[in-house]
């Protein structure tokens, strides 16, 4: 049986200080990070950084110290009351969700880490002088070579194969694309021009040179074997998927971690197809997103072809097969799972009939047909600069100047659930542990991280709280001891730490 | 690979499923009529100095 899919988003954000002269990211994203934190939160509880492990690698081998991806600890960095953390990395603002139990949770998670970007954005700004702005964008590419990430994470079973992982999801996520992607005017890959991309469906493909590796900063691969499970390495991995777009409809954000989710519990369940492998996945990987009128054919590693849309109904077929035996239990259960495989089939669907009946829930697709408008209406050619201009907008998060709030995207969340989830955990993880403690005892807790809390009570030395289990902690778990316990030191004695 | 024709427009699982079946259809008609009315709209806000806020707009390479 496989893992729960326990999940989470994180996310890098553009940030631009505009009029400033010479500009400092990592001044600029410490200036909004501390904004919201000192305009928002009582006190500040930092970062504990005794459990990462970045260089570990899934392969079973460790890369050499110096390749190994680098933590900033000296920069700002925050723990949230909705038990996400908000910090400063490689010079962009970054929240990652409290760890969820489904898509349709995370998927609120991440609606509201926009919100919060939001509001340190309007903090910041009350801060500098006139004629100045901080401007965050959540996107993916500056259009001029440099990308951040909006990495996925997902709770697998150790016992599961490495290879076996691999071999399955990387097909998955070679076809994914045409229903995950963000839309980029023009292409950042070496030696294409605007003519021969002038638009494609995602905002990463361009920078993903490798098949399996630990890199996520150079020589991106599409499947990434950092080995850091912030939890029980001996019972789980945390898959941690580099390769897709910060996306800002709901309805793509929901998709992705819901049918990646799906396909993640089918490969522990030994369910998932192992016919679909592309025989070049970096080459698929980009001519997927380079072909916007889906008719690319691709050559598998079985001799055959397949488009992007032929393999996610593979993947799709077999995700059916998997439900009927094993239900949806390990996806957040019967309701939030049937509704995915209902909107997986009918965008899958629509991918073929008409695309542009999905320009109200797919950013590519939205993006296309706000692009062609704006193109036949000022008679521009894509390589204009408006077009790269439209294209930062787009996901520009200013509610008076982001173009996708303008459109009237589908929703997933409401307004009412996103308000909860900027400082409330979710119920159904340790993230409610976290979360809870740090709204109740602020001032008893030294630092947090994903796996543990450390706690301050007074006479005695430090003590840290193991959370190994991603799924201990909750609300049904703890809710009516942190009620009861008006003091850390209570609740510890309380849980026997 | 299966046959092609198995693997498209298989039966949703769920009959009784909220999702109006019809409602992505009507909303691409409504977006496409709103389209002039967003064109108008984002001539407004769009960045009044384009090429200069895209050279600007340089950023450092993350994960």
């Amino acid at each position: 049986m496989a893992v729960h899919k326990v999940l989470g988003i994180e996310t890098e954000f553009g940030i631009l200080h505009r009029n400033e002269g010479v500009s400092n990211p990592v001044a600029a994203s410490s200036m909004i990070i501390n904004s919201y934190v000192n305009g928002y939160l009582e006190r500040r509880v930092g970062w504990d950084f005794e459990d990462e492990h970045p260089g570990v690698d899934a392969r079973g081998f460790n890369e050499f110290d110096a390749l190994a991806p680098e933590i900033e600890t000296h920069l700002v960095n925050a723990v949230l009351t909705n038990g996400a953390r908000y910090y400063v990395d490689h010079a962009h603002p970054e929240l990652a969700t409290p760890e969820c139990t489904d898509a349709f949770q995370c998927t609120i998670y991440d609606r509201a880490a926009e919100e919060i970007l939001i509001r340190s954005m309007d903090k910041a700004n009350q801060l500098l002088p006139d004629g100045e702005e901080l401007v965050i964008h959540k996107n993916n590419s500056d259009g001029k070579g440099n990308s951040y990430g909006c990495h996925e994470n997902y709770l697998v079973d150790r016992n599961v194969p490495f290879g076996r992982i691999v071999l399955q999801v990387m097909p998955f996520f070679i076809s994914r694309q045409i229903y995950c992607g963000a839309g980029k005017v023009g292409s950042e890959a070496a030696g294409l021009t605007h003519d021969e991309v002038p638009f494609q469906i995602t905002q990463r493909a361009d920078f993903f040179e490798e098949e399996v590796g630990l890199e996520t900063t150079l020589k991106r691969p599409i499947i990434n074997t950092r080995d850091e499970p912030h939890a029980d390495s001996k019972r789980y991995r945390r898959l941690h998927v580099i390769v897709g777009d910060a996306n800002m409809s709901e309805v793509q954000t929901y998709l992705k971690l819901g049918t990646t989710a799906i396909v993640l519990a089918m490969i522990d369940d030994d369910m998932a197809p192992s016919d679909c492998a592309f025989e070049s996945p970096v080459r698929a990987l980009r001519d997927v997103s380079y072909d916007i009128d889906l008719e690319g054919s691709y050559r598998l590693a079985n001799g055959t072809t397949a488009t992007a849309l032929e393999v996610q109904w593979v993947y799709y077929t077999a995700a059916e097969q998997w439900a009927d035996r094993h239900g949806f239990d390990v996806v957040g259960g019967e309701q939030v799972g049937a509704d995915l495989m209902k909107r997986w089939a009918s965008v899958l669907t629509a991918l073929e009939d008409n695309p542009d009946s999905l320009a109200d829930s797919i950013d590519w697709i939205a993006k296309r047909r706000l692009y062609e408008g704006f193109r036949s209406r000022h008679d521009v050619e894509w390589s204009d600069p408006r077009m790269a201009a439209l294209d930062l907008q787009y996901h520009d998060l200013r509610p008076d100047k982001g173009l996708a709030r303008r459109i009237g995207l589908a929703r997933i969340s409401n307004d009412a659930e996103v308000e909860v989830a900027i400082s409330q955990p979710p119920p159904t993880t340790r993230a409610f542990f976290r979360g809870r403690c740090l709204e109740k005892y602020p001032d008893q807790i030294v630092a947090a991280n994903w796996d543990s809390m450390v706690f301050d009570v007074g006479s005695d030395p430090l003590r840290r709280v193991p959370m190994l289990e991603p799924l201990r902690g909750t609300a049904a778990h703890v809710a009516s001891l942190l009620d009861e316990c008006d003091d850390a030191g209570e609740l510890l004695r309380r849980l026997g730490a | 690979m299966a046959e092609r024709e198995q693997k498209r427009r298989p039966t949703p699982r769920t009959e009784e499923s909220e999702v109006d079946e019809a409602a992505p259809n009507e909303a691409g008609q409504e977006l496409k009529a709103e389209l002039d009315d967003l064109l108008d709209e984002i001539d407004g806000v769009l960045e009044t100095n384009a090429e200069e806020f895209v050279k600007n707009y340089v950023q450092k390479g993350g994960q």
